[in-house]
């Protein structure tokens, strides 16, 4: 079974990525380079270190974003999920973030804080905080009320019953939420490359894109998305082996 | 009745929901080292009054006292073992059964070794570091039965412990609880709605009936008490017992 | 949430947060946060002229292109994903892999493949949206009850008829609940095409103003812009709810 899915999966990189090759030798278009010659790109790009440059730029505004997200996220995540007030008070907020495209956002953030980190690690931190948040108030808010009167049977004061019950419980959700957060930090940090900026593996897009050497763009997007999926999957198998008997065994 | 006789009284008690009445006037006594059934079909309050009695809930009127002091919510001298098992499905077998322990500050090593020795008692020894996932309904159960009797109340609580399981495992649990009675020192209340099981397990069954929920009638099957496990199902007076109560809550079956 | 024992229902405090606004950019606190007023007022001073309009126009024609392909796309093919597991354990890691990937990085080639218009805005748009269509469309065929096939073939439906009147109806919760997020991923993917395109739709107006600092006009589009897309993902729940009564739990 496993030769199975993993042959197949060999087999459909090898039918894309030759397409991609057979359909861009016929040359519909000038500014579609080949799988090799972009490949052959992202070597001399890793040979030269300058993809690791760019991307040590890059990263800046994406891991601080995420750390920050992370934590002012969970913490107000558990704020709502515990005080009907303030629930009241901030999901409003977050709700209409979530389906708003906040990337509209963005030329307003330049102007009030220019074009350096600042800006992009709001830009992160704006597109993560409210799948963080969200998650977070959700997985606290559906705690089985099971688990919390059993607590208290057994004499759990308050903080106890919090950092004991609702909190372990709440974790994988909250996990899942940090994963999707991050998804959406990419997606913030790219934009702001693209859009503030040019540092880092966005200004190697946008560099190349203007000087037309196409196999260079094409390289560097092609790393950002294996990259990203890359680490993506890696949380989600971390997120499976915490968590593995999460799920079941509440009743029966 | 002396008052020292009963582990827990219920004096006028009365549970509101709003307009809805659960519980009206119910006063009722259950004797220290016995089992009392709370019997009856849904909607009686018989879960209600036993959340009460754990202090889980507050009751809108009334009162309850365990050994004689007064109680609102809950304390040591009261374990619960819940319906639906309430087992923290990211804690192993061990750490669940050790939680009251450990919610009482009691140091690691010391608990677990509590924890061991009552997870051998309800034949779970070997699984200490499994997790609820792991484990049939029957096994979860025991887990929460063992994390009750850790904690050495005086009083152990039953909310329809057997109701999640299967018939096979429901009758050997009903012959290990007569065991458990006959061997700990400890005052049993037992919610269920299975008349058979009521009758079997328990010293005193308490009838509730619903809308408005009161106890009925109060009986101390006794002849059958002292046979071995097969030999109850089969006799007459156990039988009779069963068929008797069934003939007075017919009615209340919707 | 209750004051005086009235209940205030949930979004209520947003009209808290709108004060808040109004007093903040009175007391003129930033030059970036107007007073909600005046947006407010210039709101109804822009909203009729030609350059709004063509802007809502040319944003509405990028979405509504990109929704259409992405459902006349991304259901048929989910229905083959989940209907033949071949194409399933072909297709599977892509479509998974471009849920995940940050597809903005894509804008860049598309932009240089198929130039600066409408046509790479909607293309975008489609590719914001498709993949949570075919997963849900997916799973909404995966998911149908094994019974309900035999009950069909079992009083002799065709397969016409099967399809349209119960494989269609079972996996239809599904569908609308990705239909649903795709509709949200749309909207941010015509909107972060027109930011890196910018020459048509919101994002013209977006450059034009922030270049030119109008504070109150950038904000009283946003405020469009996010009304919009809320009302739509509210519409959209309330259509799925109407499904929701038969729908499974999913895994």
């Amino acid at each position: 079974m496993i030769n199975r899915s993993l042959s197949l999966k060999l087999l459909s990189a090898i039918l894309i990525f030759g397409a991609w090759e057979i359909s861009s030798r016929s040359g519909i278009n000038y500014a579609f380079p080949t799988f090799f010659e972009s490949m052959s790109a992202l070597f001399d790009m890793i040979v030269s270190g300058l993809i690791f440059k760019a991307y040590a730029e890059t990263l800046k505004p994406l891991v601080v974003g995420v750390l920050i997200s992370t934590f002012l996220g969970v913490g107000i995540g558990v704020w709502v999920g515990l005080s009907e007030k303030f629930d009241w008070l901030v999901s409003p907020i977050f709700i209409i973030m979530q389906s708003a495209p906040l990337a509209a956002l963005i030329p307003l953030i330049i102007m009030a804080y220019g074009i350096g980190l600042t800006s992009k690690t709001f830009v992160v931190c704006i597109m993560a905080m409210p799948v963080i948040v969200l998650n977070t108030s959700g997985a606290v808010k559906n705690t089985p009320s099971s688990l919390i009167e059993m607590s208290k049977s057994f004499l759990a004061s308050e903080r106890e019953v919090i950092l004991k019950i609702i909190i372990p419980s709440a974790s994988p959700v909250i996990f899942a939420g940090l994963r999707l957060g991050v998804s959406a930090g990419f997606i913030g940090a790219i934009l702001a490359e693209l859009k503030i900026t040019p540092t880092g593996v966005g200004d190697i897009i946008s560099y190349s894109r203007m000087t037309a050497d196409y196999p260079s763009m094409y390289a560097a997007i092609f790393s950002i998305i294996v990259l990203a999926v890359i680490f993506l999957n890696v949380l989600e198998r971390i997120e499976k082996y915490l968590f593995a008997g999460n799920n079941k065994g509440y009743i029966s | 009745m002396n008052s020292n006789q009963n582990a827990v009284s219920v004096k006028n008690v009365y549970k509101n929901y709003g307009d809805v009445e659960a519980l009206r006037d119910m006063t009722l006594d259950f004797p220290k080292g016995q089992l009392t059934s709370l019997l009856g079909p849904s909607g009686c309050g018989k879960t209600t009054l036993l959340k009460i009695i754990a202090g889980l809930l507050p009751a809108t009127k009334g009162e309850v006292y365990v050994n004689n002091q007064l109680v609102t919510t809950p304390g040591p001298d009261r374990a619960f073992v819940f319906q639906d098992f309430a087992l923290m499905p990211w804690a192993s077998v061990i750490r669940n059964v050790a939680f009251g322990l450990e919610l009482r500050n009691v140091n690691k090593s010391e608990r677990e070794d509590i924890a061991r020795k009552y997870i051998t008692q309800v034949g779970l020894s070997g699984f200490e570091n499994s997790f609820p996932h792991e484990l049939s309904g029957g096994m979860r159960q025991r887990v929460g039965l063992a994390r009750a009797l850790s904690v050495d109340s005086p009083v152990l609580l039953m909310d329809e412990p057997f109701s999640a399981v299967d018939e096979q495992t429901r009758r050997k649990f009903q012959e290990d609880l007569l065991d458990l009675v006959k061997n700990e020192n400890k005052t049993f209340i037992f919610v269920t709605h299975s008349i058979e099981e009521a009758v079997y397990v328990s010293d005193q069954i308490a009838i509730l009936l619903p809308r408005p929920s009161r106890v009925s009638e109060i009986i101390r099957p006794s002849g059958f008490r002292n046979k071995d496990a097969d030999s109850i199902r089969k006799d007459s007076e156990y039988l009779d017992t069963v068929e008797g109560i069934w003939k007075s809550l017919r009615s209340y079956v919707e | 949430m209750r004051i005086f024992g009235i209940k205030l229902p949930n979004m209520t405090s947003l009209i808290l947060w709108g004060l808040l606004w109004e007093l903040l950019g009175q007391m003129e606190v930033s030059f970036f946060l107007p007073p909600l007023s005046s947006i407010f007022s210039t709101l109804l001073e822009i909203y009729h002229t030609k350059a709004f309009i063509r802007a809502l126009v040319e944003t509405a024609q990028a979405f509504l292109g990109g929704i259409t392909s992405a459902v006349v796309i991304g259901i048929p093919v989910g229905i083959f994903m989940g209907k033949n597991r071949f194409i399933d354990e072909l297709l599977l890691p892509w479509v998974n892999m471009f849920m995940s990937a940050p597809l903005t990085a894509l804008v860049p080639v598309l932009m240089v493949l198929f130039g600066f218009g409408l046509k790479s805005i909607i293309i975008t748009t489609t590719l914001f949206a498709i993949w949570i269509i075919i997963l849900n469309t997916r799973a909404g065929v995966m998911q149908i009850n094994r019974s309900l096939v035999d009950m069909a073939n079992s009083f002799g439906a065709s397969p016409t008829e099967a399809f349209f009147k119960i494989y269609f109806w079972a996996a239809l919760p599904e569908i609308i609940s990705g239909i649903r997020i795709g509709f949200i991923r749309a909207v941010k993917g015509v909107i972060i095409g027109q930011l890196l395109i910018s020459i048509v739709g919101f994002g013209s107006l977006f450059e034009l103003y922030s270049s030119r600092f109008l504070m109150s006009h950038f904000w009283a589009v946003i405020l469009v812009l996010f009304a919009l897309a809320f009302t739509l993902s509210e519409l959209l729940a309330m259509l799925a709810k109407r499904f929701d009564y038969y729908a499974s739990k999913r895994g």
